[in-house]
């Protein structure tokens, strides 16, 4: 899993992991189309995407997938319940304008779904507002605070706050901490202390 | 003509009678049906490397290369059509052809009508985007061909989408660019003002003007001017001729031709009455202001619904004829019935007609869309 040197991809094998062979998948906010095409390279999944940038969609067509240029934020209302296996959210919830609506629609579209997101109370981050006392930056965070698209950043524990007010099941979980997966034995406070990056598949 | 390795070369209208005569959608039997097409590149084997282009409102059949060794212009799409090319005559035999109602070697109005030897003028039966296609696939039978690709812009995307649905067995691919499944109310009204221009030309005589001394040549010069002011936007036309005076810096102050964006469009007008027909104008207008694929199928999801094909579709941000939103709900309408569909809206200031001139970014998509089909890519 720590074969891959760019720490940023590591999600994409532990998202690939998760994924059993052959299903149908989504990917929201799916970039050049790597994750999308991992997926159908190693696990024979079928599927598509959705992504906002021109040249991005473009690099997607030209890897062979089938990609619609869209916003996420607008829904998914061309998509009938339940119609993928998994709908998946890699690094992207926390620059939608309507994170929780993006969510209830990839849970009414996917069986399952996948959402992954920069935590935003690991340590390094707090510390970095803490003692510099200005917005963090990081790998996962290169941003400054007037050009970050991540207009809606979140912690593990809001996350989990979140699938608890809504009866939101989280099936899997996994950590990342600088481009390893994190093996610590901690749940709660430590968890989202240690923890760089978070994946989720969750359900209802 | 310049010498050009990815040019298709010199090549030759060629003609294709259909005898019998074919069943309108308005349930007129009509026929013979003369068709105009060129092709590019080789059939294969299998029959099923063919890419039928169509063209949009006013084109013909000659979308690539040059007719003679002293053409200044190549056809139409050569950008995108050749060796190497978007559409790669290498890898594909690329149709193109007239369509039906036209008046570059496809029977239309300026025809001659076998049961009165004189052009049948507005006789010709009111003709849709269907009939255009039932004709197509006339021409494509009888070339040989088993499976194919289609691949239009504007109203070449109509007959595109009409391609997909009429023939669900054939049809592997579709590319549909700056297009709709339903003409908005918008471009109909426009349509009906360049009709009306050719409707209300005193030389226009009820369509019969053929062997007139004069032809209706205001009407659809005026008919042209109007289309070309929806082919740009306000951006391009800003871009092109701002307010910038014709011949001075000062105005003329009397009604000649005084802004550049006028004696372009007089430029425009002029140079469309020497290649096109007022009567086949109004058809093919008519053809695109009828076609309705929600109406038709009750839903554009139901539309869809027998299609087996791939669909890419692409639309330019500056497009206010075809824009964005229509690309968008034949997508969306693809996605309900669950078929294979990419869509790319291009950063584009050139309105409609980037369709035309946007080659390098259409090439790029086009080429990996087709690809995806290819067994030895």
């Amino acid at each position: 899993m720590t074969d891959t040197k760019d720490s940023l991809h590591v999600n994409y094998s532990v998202i690939t992991e998760f994924i059993e062979k052959g299903s149908r998948v989504l990917d929201l906010g799916c970039g050049e189309g790597g994750l999308l095409k991992m997926l159908i390279d190693k696990k024979h999944c079928s599927g598509s995407g959705i992504e906002i940038d021109q040249n991005n969609v473009i690099s997607s067509i030209q890897k062979g997938l089938s990609v619609v240029q869209g916003d996420i934020d607008e829904g998914l209302k061309e998509f009938m319940d339940n119609e993928y296996d998994y709908v998946i959210l890699n690094q992207t919830l926390q620059s939608t304008e309507k994170p929780d609506y993006v969510i209830e629609e990839m849970l009414r579209v996917g069986k399952k779904c996948v959402v992954s997101f920069p935590n935003f109370g690991y340590w390094r981050v707090r510390f970095y507002l803490f003692f510099k006392g200005r917005m963090p930056k990081s790998r996962m965070l290169p941003f400054c605070w007037y050009d970050t698209p991540n207009i809606h950043l979140l912690t593990v524990e809001d996350f989990f706050d979140f699938c608890k007010q809504r009866n939101i099941n989280i099936k899997k979980q996994v950590y990342i901490k600088r481009g390893k997966i994190s093996k610590n034995p901690f749940t709660g406070f430590l968890t989202n202390l240690l923890c760089e990056e978070a994946v989720f598949v969750i359900e209802r | 003509m310049e010498k050009n390795p990815a040019s298709v070369g010199i090549v030759k209208t060629e003609y294709f009678t259909i005898e019998e005569k074919i069943q309108l959608e308005s349930g007129v039997q009509f026929g013979p049906v003369q068709v105009a097409y060129e092709t590019y590149g080789v059939l294969n084997e299998q029959k099923d490397n063919a890419i039928l282009l169509l063209h949009a409102l006013t084109g013909d059949a000659h979308a690539a290369g040059y007719n003679s060794e002293n053409d200044k212009k190549p056809g139409w799409w050569d950008d995108m059509v050749g060796p190497g090319k978007a559409f790669d005559t290498n890898k594909y035999f690329v149709i193109s052809s007239n369509m039906l109602g036209g008046c570059s070697g496809t029977t239309g109005p300026c025809s001659i009508n076998p049961d009165t030897g004189k052009p049948y003028g507005l006789d010709f039966p009111v003709i849709t985007i269907e009939d255009a296609v039932k004709v197509q696939k006339k021409l494509v039978d009888f070339l040989g061909v088993k499976k194919l690709i289609v691949a239009g812009g504007s109203m070449g995307g109509m007959q595109a989408l009409e391609w997909s649905i009429a023939h669900p067995d054939m049809v592997d691919a579709v590319i549909i660019i700056a297009s709709t499944s339903r003409l908005t109310a918008q471009g109909i009204a426009f349509n009906a003002v360049g009709r009306n221009a050719i409707l209300s030309d005193p030389d226009f005589n009820n369509g019969d003007y053929y062997d007139k001394e004069k032809q209706p040549e205001r009407g659809l010069a005026i008919a042209r001017m109007v289309g070309h002011i929806t082919y740009l936007c306000e951006e391009s036309m800003h871009n092109k001729f701002g307010r910038r005076f014709q011949h001075s810096d000062r105005p003329n102050f009397d009604f000649n031709v005084d802004f550049q964006v006028e004696s372009y469009l007089e430029h425009q007008g002029r140079v469309f009455v020497d290649r096109f027909d007022a009567n086949s104008y109004l058809y093919i207008t008519k053809a695109v202001d009828y076609f309705d694929l929600a109406a038709k199928y009750g839903s554009l999801k139901n539309a869809f619904e027998k299609t087996n094909a791939r669909f890419l579709v692409m639309s330019f941000t500056s497009d206010w004829l075809f824009p964005t939103s229509q690309s968008k709900e034949i997508v969306q309408a693809l996605i309900k019935a669950g078929k294979d569909v990419s869509f790319c809206e291009i950063e584009s200031p050139c309105g409609h007609d980037a369709f035309l001139l946007e080659f390098e970014t259409q090439t790029k998509i086009v080429k990996s869309f087709l690809a995806k089909g290819e067994p030895n890519d």
